[in-house]
């Protein structure tokens, strides 16, 4: 059966397009139906993402509402991405993989091998959860039919300047703006953190809608739980490195939701790609629309995740 | 069930060849391995004869690349899988994707294992590296639960290997950046997770306090034993509560579990420890080896008596047991 799939012209030299990511945290079902209606209608960004990322558990909730989320979207003019379950154990799971091969007229973000292996063939999408570290698996990918793949956070400037290098003909995409998935797990920590196992989680990662915040015994902030999933404690903000990025070859700059307002966030690295404002401007922005939060950069910058490089002769305010 | 146990030097590959290992398995000294510690690993030379010094003794050698080659500089991994196949190793183990293909399409006559670092956790993903890259083996992620495994077995043409013993990641292996979210140095990048020269330790009063990069990760009090900072063993404050969040400081045992791993068909267990000296080594591939040869003899394996060799002086199941989760 052929497969209509909404791709864009692909040029290291396309206009940057702006990606909403994949809702990585359980919001309450009324809370993301009113989001998606408010990216639909007001936020300035080419492609959103849509489906359950960390954990099958969360999916009953929101399953019925898929089909609705989608049709608004599109209808909005939003290229819609499904991404699929980072981590995949067991038949239940290995099913819900299995059914993305009927499903139709969407591309698919795959984010483990079982979902490359059952996409193999059908234009597809590669996500940021998938190692592609070198040239060799990126090319790999390409044969395979990924047309955009997003990159890994951990990866520096070198390496996304070499593999931009090796695939002219494909999108490249990388995530520019809130917490980076460091970890994902079989064990539940968000049920662990109140004394609760897996399997009778009480969905207590709910509380907790952007992270459940995991400090230092010293009291530092360090990291952020989001049940089996283990994210940064620092939002990461590319503000100052995205001409850059752009001008290596990557053209797709993903902004991962949290609870402020992702509306906001997308204007300014809206008006940031349209050099309405520099990237000093924008990263303040940032700032003042996340609210209490520490921002990082260091991932690209080849030194640890969790400290912001600053730019010489860019001067970033605090 | 086939026992793999570690080397990180040819003294403790010799030690575990010796305590009755099947295969040892071992790295290069660079970052082209998991275990990219100093004063570990075996030069060209070194895996040449002590390959010799195993197959001699009927024990089968398997080598370890498995990091994911640096873009830019993939010919360091070609060139370490292209060696240990001139060498004459009875298995590489390997994670990236590019690599696997270089292999298969170099060496088509290889045997390829699927590293732990690849976490292949379910059936499609294990039947994409085996009809991709005719990968023989898959080392199982250490997010399983016994039954998981059972029905992965029942449902592959493919061995699998399980970790038995040591060190016990609880996150999805090659997966995981907590290492160089605080260090800048990550197991897929660098071969290296929480790496020594980003440790220290400080002492406050009575307390020691053992720090990574810049972060706290334990903070010990006079009477408790002070343990290495590896990040997701530490000890973090979080919905107002201090504690060991993701793991305690324990390591995994599977010896009570033996007889069911081998119903479940996992065809190997796999040692942990490349970075252990050859007391340790001698000590618990011995006592595996005995365990095994009491089950295959049709006898209740004997209890390995290893709580004292384990990180925190306790072990645990980990994900085979459910309820870890």
């Amino acid at each position: 059966m052929s497969m209509p799939v909404n791709t864009m012209p692909s040029s290291a030299l396309s206009a940057p397009r702006l990606v909403m990511g994949p809702v990585l945290f359980h919001w309450q079902a009324d809370y993301l139906r009113d989001f998606y209606a408010r990216i639909a209608d007001e936020a300035d960004v080419d492609v959103v993402h849509v489906g359950e990322v960390v954990c099958a558990k969360r999916m009953p909730f929101f399953d019925r509402d898929w089909p609705d989320v989608i049709e608004r979207l599109q209808r909005a003019g939003k290229q819609v991405v499904y991404s699929t379950l980072a981590l995949v154990m067991g038949d239940r799971e290995v099913g819900i993989i299995r059914d993305l091969a009927e499903m139709p007229d969407l591309l698919i973000e795959a984010n483990d091998f079982s979902a490359i292996g059952v996409l193999a063939g059908r234009p597809h999408m590669v996500g940021p959860y998938v190692n592609i570290y070198n040239e060799g698996t990126l090319r790999y990918m390409i044969e395979r039919g990924a047309t955009r793949i997003a990159l890994p956070w951990e990866l520096p400037e070198s390496s996304i300047a070499n593999l931009c290098a090796a695939a002219p003909d494909v999108e490249l995409e990388m995530q520019v703006f809130g917490r980076v998935p460091l970890a994902i797990s079989a064990r539940c920590y968000s049920a662990r953190a109140n004394g609760l196992h897996k399997d009778g989680c009480r969905y207590v990662c709910g509380d907790t809608p952007d992270g459940m915040n995991v400090d230092t015994l010293d009291g530092a902030p360090f990291l952020a739980v989001n049940g089996l999933q283990t994210l940064s404690g620092t939002y990461l903000e590319l503000s100052a490195e995205m001409a850059d990025l752009h001008r290596a070859g990557i053209n797709l700059f993903r902004l991962s939701p949290h609870r402020c307002d992702m509306v906001a966030i997308a204007t300014v690295y809206r008006q940031l790609l349209g050099g309405l404002i520099g990237p000093e401007e924008a990263h303040q922005a940032v700032l003042d629309i996340a609210g209490d939060v520490n921002l990082a950069n260091g991932f690209l910058h080849a030194i640890p995740g969790a400290e912001l490089y600053r730019i010489p002769g860019q001067a970033q305010p605090e | 069930m086939e026992l793999v146990c570690p080397a990180g030097t040819p003294a403790s590959l010799r030690a575990a060849v010796e305590a009755g290992a099947d295969v040892v398995y071992c790295g290069f000294r660079d970052e082209t391995n998991a275990r990219n510690f100093p004063g570990l690993n075996f030069s060209r030379a070194e895996l040449a004869a002590e390959t010799e010094f195993a197959h001699a003794r009927g024990t089968h050698v398997y080598l370890a690349c498995n990091t994911y080659p640096t873009a830019g500089n993939e010919a360091l991994w070609h060139k370490a899988v292209d060696d240990a196949v001139a060498i004459g190793v009875d298995a590489v183990i390997l994670a990236d994707i590019g690599l696997l293909r270089y292999t298969r399409d170099r060496h088509p006559d290889a045997r390829l294992h699927l590293s732990v670092q690849a976490s292949a956790s379910n059936v499609e993903a294990i039947r994409f590296y085996h009809r991709e890259f005719g990968v023989r083996r898959v080392v199982l992620p250490r997010v399983l639960s016994l039954d998981e495994i059972a029905d992965l077995n029942r449902q592959i043409g493919v061995e699998t290997e399980v970790f038995a013993f040591g060190g016990m990641c609880v996150m999805a292996e090659g997966r995981c950046s907590l290492s160089s979210y605080a260090t800048g140095e990550s197991p897929n990048m660098n071969g290296v997770c929480s790496p020594a020269h980003h440790v220290h330790y400080e002492e406050r009063g009575d307390a020691t306090v053992s720090r990574l990069g810049d972060f706290t990760i334990n903070v010990y009090g006079a009477s408790e034993t002070v343990g290495y900072p590896t990040l997701c063993k530490g000890r973090f404050r979080a919905m107002g509560k201090a504690g060991y969040l993701f793991e305690e400081p324990t390591s995994l045992d599977v010896t009570s579990m033996l007889p069911e791993l081998e119903v479940a068909g996992v065809t190997a267990l796999k040692i942990e420890g490349r970075q252990r000296g050859k007391a340790y080594i001698s000590q618990v591939v011995g006592s595996f080896r005995r365990a095994l040869d009491q089950i295959a003899a049709g006898q209740n394996a004997v209890a390995s008596r290893l709580s004292h060799m384990t990180e925190g002086q306790s072990d645990t199941t980990g994900a085979y047991r459910r309820n870890w989760q």
